[in-house]
């Protein structure tokens, strides 16, 4: 891969957008698309601590790896076997404020689930978003069986995109679907958002090799890894691993580094585990502070841009909650809806009358 | 829904509890004039894979061995010569990682057919199949389908030991999942055409002394057999037995041990246990009065004891006698020893006694 390499990993200055052949109007959108995601994070986490949400699931660190995922790949081909931090790639995939909020409040019109499922359990089957469970890891197989069905019906322009933390790549289900997709030299992109933290426990703890990406090693396809603080390096990186994918060289596992800079959720207290020193450093050089002296220092936006786009999505984010604590719970009479879909077969067992006694 | 009544006409190879001579790997011996002599089992299920994948390009199976090999009981026989390896694909000894991979092609529009080698395999895809199989219907609050079936091998009397002989069907039956266990060839047929069909996941459970031990002439075209509808075995008053799978064969022929002592057993076949026959159930308590489950699982906490509580709950007063359970002794799972496995099994010795002890209550 080109770009993003271990090496420029965790440069101080981005990468510049033009060389990885993105437009400055893309470089705008990039910066917008985590801007908007990075409000609703704060909005929500406000929420929380106000008692007016349960459960809040921090996406504060990921917003450039996510939107730069984002931007490599196509919402209207491509599908997302998503991580639950994935607030800004299902944003890029269509969801919009209002509905995210929805869920949020676990209302009736959640698009997702109709409140069903907890907070950013994402799914859409219209917009190519897998839906997903709790338990870590069993969307990396269902990642590569996706892309199987795509071959078997014949599409050739799309990936499946299996977006996990470091910490599910410890389950078992990860090495089986690297094993699986690289068999049958399948169009799946393995993409880990290493945030550093499984909860509580530690890279350090957590893996005996210094780096996810290493373990591609094991199956024969590529491991990459890129600065996931960097939307345009990890764009270069997954462009890339796209682009060999649909051209038949099969998988590629993608590590992008960030720091998650929040607890775990809502209901962790990330004091009892790791140093402030070691959150106010990454804090120094995060997302969104290196996007925002990139923006201004190739002059796409002013301060006073970024300024009013800031307060455009407030505006949308204030409208959106203010709609979504309004809007109604699901009845209760609909708990036993869709446990099963409806089915009957259509030619039952013509012949059992003639072998009754 | 209306039950469904039939007695088939089945060739019992075994008219004793002896367990299948051939063992757990049964040679593939149908040969010539098998369609006069009726189709096994294994034939059956081969059938409706066959006209399945005929009939729907969307229809896949995959598991381990199931390719060239024709899967270690020969179920898949012929099908990879002709469909292919993209739709007979054989996979790594990765049964978590293959049961996700099915539920991946599902949410993108295919229809995969597992084949997990032996239940006893099963449990390591218990997160894929309880987490996501049995819940994204409803957590998608029916956006998303998974038309999938997985098919496994169950149950005891082929020298399996600990680890190929388990029955574990109780643990299979939550919502969200339907579940299958056909004791006779036709059944197993239409019933897994239907599970094929069906939108939702299909736990399909095939009991290996049955694959190939009975047989039974398979109606001609397209037929399914839906779930939830049992099948009455042999009409009765005296009591009623209620079953699935192997110990079903069983309990016909303890009822026949029996009868000359002026007990006339009916036996219910359930056919399903997610959904099951209520309706069968309780009509069949409502004219004999008196009810034995029989199952081949061990009994604390086997399916039994749901049927046990819906005749308590629906049928109380039309008792004459407690339901009565009959099941396997609740240890781990069944020994290797044949001693030992034959002390485990409910048989239709251990049946016929236990139809005496009821009928004298």
């Amino acid at each position: 891969m080109a770009a993003g390499n271990a090496a420029d990993a965790h440069a101080d200055v981005l990468t510049d957008h033009r060389s990885v052949g993105l437009t400055d109007a893309d470089a705008v959108a990039i910066f917008t698309l985590m801007l908007r995601a990075r409000e609703i994070d704060d909005r929500m986490w406000t929420l929380n601590q106000q008692g007016r949400v349960a459960f809040v699931v921090p996406t504060r660190g990921q917003e450039a790896a996510q939107a730069g995922i984002a931007w490599a790949l196509d919402p209207a081909k491509d599908w997302l076997f998503p991580h639950y931090r994935d607030l800004a790639l299902v944003m890029h995939y269509g969801f919009t404020v209002r509905e995210l909020f929805l869920m949020y409040y676990a209302k009736a019109d959640d698009i997702i689930s109709g409140g069903r499922q907890m907070t950013h359990h994402w799914g859409s089957q219209a917009r190519h978003i897998a839906t997903m469970s709790s338990p870590l890891g069993t969307g990396i197989p269902q990642a590569v069986g996706g892309a199987y069905a795509m071959r078997l019906r014949g599409e050739t322009d799309a990936v499946t995109v299996s977006l996990f933390g470091e910490g599910a790549a410890s389950k078992g289900d990860f090495y089986e679907a690297c094993s699986l997709a690289a068999l049958h030299t399948l169009p799946v992109l393995f993409i880990c958002e290493n945030n550093q933290y499984a909860i509580s426990v530690s890279m350090a703890k957590q893996s005996p090799v210094p780096h996810v990406a290493d373990r591609a090693a094991a199956f024969g396809f590529p491991g990459v890894i890129v600065d996931g603080t960097d939307p345009f390096a990890t764009y270069a990186t997954v462009q890339a691993a796209r682009a060999r994918a649909v051209a038949g060289g099969g998988p590629t596992l993608i590590e992008t580094e960030m720091y998650r800079l929040l607890p775990h959720t809502s209901d962790d207290n990330d004091r009892t585990y790791r140093p402030r020193e070691e959150v106010a450093a990454a804090e120094a050089r995060e997302p969104m502070v290196r996007i925002t002296q990139h923006v201004q220092e190739y002059g796409l936006l002013t301060a006073a841009a970024i300024h009013d786009l800031t307060e455009a999505v407030r505006a949308e984010i204030a409208a959106a909650v203010a709609y979504a604590e309004a809007a109604p719970d699901p009845d209760p009479a609909t708990l036993t809806d869709h446990v099963y879909a409806p089915y009957e077969p259509e030619t039952i067992d013509a012949t059992a009358s003639e072998m009754q006694t | 829904m209306t039950t469904t009544i039939h007695v088939p006409a089945l060739h019992h190879a075994h008219d004793d509890d002896t367990p299948t001579a051939h063992g757990l790997f049964s040679p593939t011996t149908e040969g010539a004039g098998a369609a006069e002599r009726g189709a096994t089992m294994v034939e059956a299920i081969r059938a409706a894979l066959f006209e399945e994948m005929e009939r729907d390009p969307r229809v896949f199976v995959l598991g381990e061995d199931v390719g060239p090999r024709g899967g270690v009981f020969g179920v898949t026989q012929g099908l990879y010569e002709r469909f292919g390896a993209a739709r007979v694909l054989d996979t790594p000894i990765a049964e978590s990682g293959f049961t996700g991979f099915a539920i991946g092609a599902a949410l993108l529009g295919a229809v995969p057919v597992v084949e997990i080698q032996f239940v006893d395999f099963i449990m390591s895809a218990l997160d894929q199949i309880f987490s996501d199989l049995a819940k994204t219907y409803y957590r998608s609050n029916g956006d998303a389908r998974l038309p999938v079936v997985i098919r496994a091998p169950i149950g005891g009397g082929v020298h399996g030991g600990l680890y190929h002989s388990q029955s574990p069907e109780n643990l299979f039956i939550m919502p969200g999942l339907k579940v299958a266990m056909p004791s006779t060839p036709r059944d197993a047929k239409g019933m897994l055409k239907a599970a094929i069909r069906d939108p939702n996941p299909v736990i399909f459970f095939e009991h290996k002394q049955l694959y190939r031990s009975i047989r039974e002439p398979l109606p001609p075209g397209d037929f399914l057999i839906p779930f939830g509808v049992a099948r009455l075995v042999r009409p009765g008053t005296t009591l009623s037995v209620i079953s699935w799978g192997a110990t079903v064969h069983a309990a016909a022929r303890a009822a026949e041990m029996v009868r000359a002592e002026g007990i006339d057993a009916e036996v219910l076949d359930l056919r399903s246990l997610q959904p099951y026959d209520r309706a069968a159930i309780l009509a069949s308590v409502t004219k004999t009065h008196r009810a034995l489950i029989v199952h081949e699982a061990s009994k604390t906490n086997g399916f039994g004891g749901e049927i046990a509580a819906l005749i308590a709950d629906e049928a109380f007063l039309e008792l004459d006698a407690p339901v009565r359970r009959l099941a396997a002794p609740d240890v781990p799972a069944a020994p290797f020893n044949s001693q030992l496995e034959s002390a485990y099994l409910v048989d239709a010795a251990k049946i016929a006694a236990a139809m005496r002890d009821l009928a004298a209550f």
